[in-house]
């Protein structure tokens, strides 16, 4: 029996990072689970507001909650990171704060209905890690994917504050665990908790580009051949701002970046079209080729 | 150098900080762990836990006018690892907003590259309108 979970997708999971979805929803195919597009579904506004006196920004986040109960349903799975954490953490936020809630549904006078706190919000890791199980996940795999060696970065918002964090805060090791479920070697990236520079990649594109770098020169040093990541803004400038990254330390060398469900979808044995790898900026398929799996 | 002299209307704009960020710069204790954390700090002209400092001593407009908190990433490092609880990432937005507020634009919508449009992820310019716009 396919189990159909409401899915929220967020802007970019719908654009650029297409990949990423259509990935998400094979891997959760071979596991009898479908992703239900969440029936209208608005951006959640990226990141989270941090400030004090003004609801105005959790709003859109605490709406799209308000339509997974308003569908009768009580769990909201993401993909992105940042949807996931902007939608737990304004989710977290009116639970412990009734007289704001209160404020907020206010706001959406023109709703049919109320919130109140009684969505969960969680993402693919989690349900991989804690419904479906890395044990199965290892029997799913077709082409296990011994011979690479993989880097996990996790980045801020899975794991930031701790109150929404997935896993331990400073020593995240879900993603390794299901590399290693895949058949991949690991290496532990020491700044795989460390941001990527985010939104910056718009207006100081050199300092992301600074921090991509770093972050795939430690990759490299500890023996990674690729990174995975799960947040479409880290993709972008981990992969796309290499280019920048080049043009400013001459001893850069690229490295691919997937989502992790690329690298899953490939181990369960999709061919190579539905994979996705088009769009990257550095192109994940020779290192494949030469290894074996494409 | 002259005596510290905290006037009324020094006092109110830490207080507006304070209200804003919902957290009290006068908690923090200078341990610099904010700093020895912060991904940005060599690209800021006042370090986190010098801005905490300033903000103390009632020196807002000089960490208002720094490009501390455009360089910041909201990353949360900083807050999460504080011994004494301050969300500093909050503070850094507020001492953002103080300037949104006024409708300031860090970011120019219309000042962004074509080429730029073209490539950026919808994830990317929502995040930076949302921080660096009013
Ligand atoms: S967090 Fe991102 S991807 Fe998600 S809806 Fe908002 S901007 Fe779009
Ligand atoms: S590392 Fe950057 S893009 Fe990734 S989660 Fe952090 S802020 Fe987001
Ligand atoms: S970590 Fe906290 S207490 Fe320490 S300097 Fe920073 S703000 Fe102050
Ligand atoms: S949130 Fe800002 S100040 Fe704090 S560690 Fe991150 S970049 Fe530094």
């Amino acid at each position: 029996m396919t189990v159909k979970i409401p899915y929220y997708p967020g802007c970019t999971l719908k654009a650029t990072a297409k990949n990423f979805e259509d990935t998400a929803r094979l891997v959760a195919g071979v596991f009898d689970y479908e992703l239900d597009d969440l029936y209208r579904w608005n951006c959640c506004g990226a990141v989270y507001g941090l400030s004090e006196d003004n609801v105005m920004h959790k709003v859109a986040p605490v709406r799209n909650l308000l339509r997974v109960k308003e569908v009768g349903e009580k769990r909201v799975l993401t993909l992105c990171s940042m949807c996931f954490n902007t939608l737990k953490r304004a989710n977290y936020y009116v639970r412990k704060n009734k007289d704001k809630l209160e404020v907020i549904n206010a706001i959406m006078y023109l709703e049919n209905t109320t919130y109140d706190g009684s969505v969960e919000v969680i993402h693919l890791l989690e349900l991989l890690r804690d419904e479906i199980g890395f044990d199965k996940v290892k029997k799913a795999v077709k082409k296990p994917l011994s011979g690479i060696t993989v880097a996990s970065y996790y980045g801020c918002l899975l794991l930031r504050p701790n109150e929404i964090a997935i896993d331990n805060m400073e020593q995240p090791t879900v993603m390794e665990d299901l590399m290693e479920a895949l058949g991949a070697s690991v290496i532990d990236l020491n700044v795989k908790t460390e941001c990527c520079g985010a939104y910056q990649t718009v207006p100081r594109k050199d300092l992301v580009a600074d921090r991509t770098n770093l972050i795939v020169e430690e990759a490299r040093k500890a023996g990674a051949d690729l990174i995975i990541t799960s947040c479409p803004l880290c993709h972008f400038n981990l992969d796309r701002r290499q280019k920048e990254a080049k043009e400013r330390h001459p001893d850069f060398h690229p490295m691919p970046i997937l989502y992790f469900t690329q690298l899953m979808a490939l181990a369960f044995g999709f061919e190579e079209e539905k994979l996705g790898f088009k769009p990257h900026y550095v192109d994940p398929r020779p290192l494949l080729k030469e290894r074996g799996l494409l | 150098m002259g005596v510290l002299k905290l006037t009324r209307e020094k006092v109110q704009n830490v207080d507006l900080i304070n209200r804003i960020s919902g957290q009290n710069v006068y908690d923090c204790y200078q341990c610099g762990r904010c700093t020895s954390g912060c991904p940005s700090a060599d690209e800021m002209d006042i370090v986190p836990s010098q801005t905490m400092k300033f903000l103390q001593i009632g020196e807002v407009d000089r960490v208002v006018e720094s490009n501390t908190p455009w360089v910041c990433l909201a990353c949360l490092i900083c807050s999460v690892r504080c011994p004494k609880g301050i969300d500093i990432a909050a503070i850094m937005e507020a001492l953002r907003l103080v300037k949104l507020r006024n409708n300031y634009d860090f970011v120019h919508p219309n000042r962004i590259p074509q080429e730029d449009l073209e490539e950026l992820p919808p994830i990317a310019l929502v995040s930076a309108f949302r921080k660096m716009t009013p």
